[in-house]
């Protein structure tokens, strides 16, 4: 096995200022490669939303890439892929993003893309319009898929009052309702430098490009971000359940515990727990997702996937600002009833929270999770991303401590964490169990909100 | 034993005695290395009976060997925090995993053993057919996966190795076994099929000692190869909708034989495509239905030049109201493609971006290694990545335009569509 040694990145050097409209710059110099990787961060997301405008960060993140005042809708196309590079956003519950990653002298390019995007983007009402349908269609390809739709619903059952209960995508009817108003107002509101993150990582100079940045974003005038006081989602009591019927071919088990968030001390026990029930993830959103985890001996595979019950378990915990889920996902094989795959998962959950895990497991689940540290920070892109996203959830500081966090997590502390965490009190149990197809007559295609859904929720008990 | 270094990626390419090349490359981003091993056994070399069985051997090749048991390969890799993740496609079947730099010399040895020495016990086999049947089924029920397979068998027909679906079907699967699976092996796997590339924080000679201590002694056959038609490109468009009426929208696959990888012509094609479908988000064809008509969260086009010629594909995920529009756009945008061609402006966009983006394919291992398979592969050379840019920048707008003109034919074009979707496209 490799030593530890070995396994630690080099020191964070991070250059941190904040600017007098109270933009936070986060600058890190890597020479790896002659590229650098801009990302700017807005602490806005769907658990900002009301009823009524779900969805409305994620349009507005969409609405940001039509045109500036100083960048005309038909300069954007190109506008950094001149440079061989490449950019991309994404919304989530607590945080909306915007990255380019190009080569370094593009540097002065993206800082003036993301200024611009600050403070000036059109919103023209067209534009506006013809965005509706692409955010619907984006809605209907996702609820294509059985699993996507079980976990937004099982999601919206788990909270009954927390913000995090809707899905960043929002609900159907408030995309059809909004309008041009409401989006740019959303984005007056939240988009000023007192509210984001600059983050810059690559091959450059740490001072020029605090001087590119004063040069570009100095000039922004801070906001006040109004943020409404969200509803701590009430203290769960009961198991709640939902079984979602619908044509298909596969049957899906999910279960979503009440999660910590990234503050609590749980945290890291959990993260353990999870790399011992079904392998260790990491904590990079942006890049863990394209390498799979070693789980072929954790227990959940080995409960339900070597025996024959299911044909994949993943299991999720994500760092948030506010307590999320824990999910466990399961896809049964065919011919496995839905009711024997949780008997199996319920039973092994209980296994851990009365006898806990073994100093065998608790070692090489830390190694894992020091692996995967060292293997997500492989691109200044993925790099930057962790700074921006953990300032936008808390702050960057977690990143330094992210090693000893994980080795200072005990074989106690994560029994405990298993018995508060994964009681029967604490989740929700969801079920996709299909029907054949064609049993249940033609949809109308106007999403799965018209669709041939049953959702049954048993609600607590 | 051969030895070649050049200038760029630099990497060092090595030709073991029993014939297994060996291309090790050092980057010091992180500690860590990865480890991509390729042979000549993809879906192509699926008997015409037993399709699927490249990717039911990629799913038990791991499952245990004449010395290791399926437990005793999962603890060894998972206490090292590696997930070997095995995929294939049509003619390739590929290891992949990344380590820390001193566990190297151990996971080297693993999939040596995983790759000689496989011996697909009966459980396990049973275990992994059933997990294979339910992605089937779960094929079935996505529409992205029936569009896409639709057409493929629409353009090389479903017995073609370019046309069958890759995981096989529930029937054929139930039949493969382990004498099958054993059979495949032997004729497939051996040092003569092996490229083996290594990338990460190790200087290249040790990177191919311990390729050469873990492989160097494995001798076997080289395996043959399998005849492949030529499909000949349809005199008639031709349209298929496959409905799935319990979806939410469609999906459109679109497309046309392309041309060889070995073709002059490559790079014409590669720059058609990238105009075509490709630049900034999707090309001509995203900003037609995405940008500007708002019809579709994606419409993109691949190129996926190959051993033979392969598909040109071009992909929209649509609302079942848009169909036909979304089909008429993009006849639209291949016509007047081929009718005038790329404008200059659009070549030297396209140009400076590809050129421009290859510091980004090649920054991390993983990249690098894939890169260096594909170069490995087509036979481009390990000066390829240098030699790029100059390739680019020598193709005019008229072979571009001339690509377009070959392919672009909506007259001639496959069609398929499934989602919930029963109308009348033409």
């Amino acid at each position: 096995m490799a030593t530890l040694e070995r396994a630690t990145p080099a020191a964070m050097h991070v250059h941190e200022e904040v600017l007098d409209n109270g933009l936070r710059v986060l600058i890190q110099e890597m020479h790896t490669a002659p590229l650098a990787s801009v990302w700017c961060w807005y602490r806005v997301g769907s658990k900002d939303e009301t009823t009524g405008l779900t969805g409305v960060s994620h349009w507005v993140e969409h609405m940001n890439f039509k045109g500036t005042t100083n960048i005309p809708r038909d300069k954007v196309k190109g506008i950094i892929e001149q440079f061989g590079g490449y950019w991309n956003g994404y919304t989530w519950i607590d945080q909306t993003t915007y990255t380019e990653t190009a080569t370094r002298n593009a540097l002065d390019r993206m800082l003036f893309i993301e200024a611009e995007r600050m403070t000036n983007c059109l919103y023209d009402p067209e534009d506006c319009e013809s965005e509706r349908t692409v955010i619907i269609s984006e809605l209907q390809g996702g609820e294509n898929d059985p699993d996507t739709l079980l976990d937004q619903e099982l999601t919206a059952v788990a909270f009954k009052a927390h913000p995090y209960r809707h899905p960043t995508i929002g609900w159907l009817s408030d995309l059809q309702a909004m309008n041009r108003e409401d989006l740019y107002s959303y984005y007056r509101r939240f988009y000023v430098p007192n509210n984001a993150t600059l983050v810059i990582v690559g091959d450059i100079d740490k001072n020029e490009a605090m001087r590119g940045v004063v040069r570009h974003f100095d000039r922004i005038a801070q906001g006040h971000v109004s943020r409404r006081r969200l509803t701590k989602e009430p203290e769960q009591l009961g198991e709640r359940r939902l079984t979602l019927s619908r044509e298909g071919t596969t049957a899906y088990l999910k279960l979503g515990y009440r999660a910590p968030s990234i503050s609590d001390p749980d945290f890291f026990p959990m993260l353990v727990l999870d790399a011992v029930l079904t392998g260790a993830k990491g904590v990079n959103l942006w890049a863990s997702f394209r390498t799979p985890p070693a789980q072929r001996s954790a227990r959940l595979y080995r409960a339900l996937v070597d025996r024959g019950l299911a044909s994949s378990v993943s299991g999720g915990l994500v760092p948030t600002a506010e307590p999320f889920l824990y999910t466990l996902s399961m896809t049964a094989t065919t011919g496995t009833p839905l009711a024997r795959l949780e008997e199996v998962v319920l039973n092994e959950l209980e296994s851990v929270r009365t006898r806990g895990i073994s100093t065998g497991e608790l070692e090489k689940a830390v190694h894992q999770l020091r692996a995967r540290l060292v293997f997500e920070n492989d691109s200044i892109t993925n790099i930057a991303h962790q700074l921006g996203y953990f300032e936008t959830i808390a702050s960057w500081r977690w990143l330094e401590s992210l090693h000893t966090a994980i080795e200072s997590v005990t074989a106690d502390q994560v029994r405990a964490a298993a018995v508060e965490r994964l009681k029967s009190t604490n989740r929700t149990i969801g079920w996709f169990e299909p029907v054949p197809i064609g049993s249940v007559g033609g949809a109308s295609g106007e999403g799965a909100g018209a669709g041939p859904v049953s959702c049954t929720v048993l609600g607590e008990r | 034993m051969t030895v070649a270094a050049h200038r760029g990626l630099s990497p060092v390419r090595t030709v073991l005695d029993n014939g297994a090349v060996v291309i090790a490359k050092q980057s010091q981003t992180t500690p860590a290395v990865t480890v991509h091993a390729a042979f000549h056994a993809g879906t192509v070399f699926d008997p015409p009976h037993l399709s699927g069985l490249a990717h039911f051997l990629s799913r038990t090749i791991d499952r245990g060997t004449a010395t290791r048991s399926p437990e005793t390969i999962a603890d060894e890799l998972d206490r090292r925090g590696v997930s070997l993740a095995t995929s294939v496609n049509r003619h390739v079947l590929s290891l992949v995993c990344t380590c820390l730099v001193d566990d190297l010399e151990p996971i080297l040895q693993i999939l040596a053993d995983i790759v000689m020495h496989p011996v697909f016990p009966e459980n396990e086999i049973t275990t992994r057919r059933a997990e294979i049947v339910t992605l089937i089924r779960q094929d079935d029920d996505n529409p992205a996966v029936v569009a896409m397979e639709g057409f493929l068998a629409e353009l090389y027909g479903p017995s073609h190795g370019y046309g069958r679906r890759p995981r096989g079907t529930v029937d054929s699967v139930e039949v493969i076994d382990r004498d099958a699976l054993q059979r495949f092996h032997t004729a497939r796997f051996g040092p003569g099929s092996l490229s083996l590339v290594i990338v990460g924080d190790i200087e290249p000679v040790r990177a191919v000692e311990a390729a050469r201590a873990a492989f160097g002694e494995w001798k076997a056959p080289s395996p043959g190869t399998v005849e492949l038609p030529v499909t000949p490109p349809p005199l008639a468009r031709r349209v298929r909708v496959v409905p799935m009426m319990n979806k939410a929208q469609a999906d459109v696959a679109y497309g046309f034989t392309s041309i060889r990888r070995s073709d002059s012509d490559y790079y014409a094609f590669w720059l058609m495509n990238n105009i075509l479908g490709q630049y900034s988000l999707g090309g001509r064809l995203g900003g037609s239905i995405r940008e500007r008509q708002g019809m579709a969260y994606y419409a993109f086009s691949s190129l996926d030049a190959n051993v033979i010629p392969g598909p040109l594909t071009i992909r929209a995920g649509v609302s079942p109201a848009n169909v036909e529009r979304a089909v008429a756009s993009i006849d639209d945008e291949l016509s007047r493609f081929a009718a005038d061609g790329p404008t200059d402006a659009e070549m030297a966009e396209s140009k400076q971006y590809l050129i421009g983006s290859m510091p980004r394919t090649l920054e991390t291992n993983i990249g690098i290694a894939a890169f260096l398979q594909t170069e490995e592969f087509f036979g481009l050379g390990v000066d390829y990545d240098v030699r790029v840019p100059d390739l680019l920048t020598a193709i005019t707008r008229d072979e571009v335009h001339e690509a377009a003109r070959r392919t672009l034919r909506p007259a001639q074009a496959t069609v398929v569509v499934a989602g919930p979707y029963t109308g009348d496209l033409r």
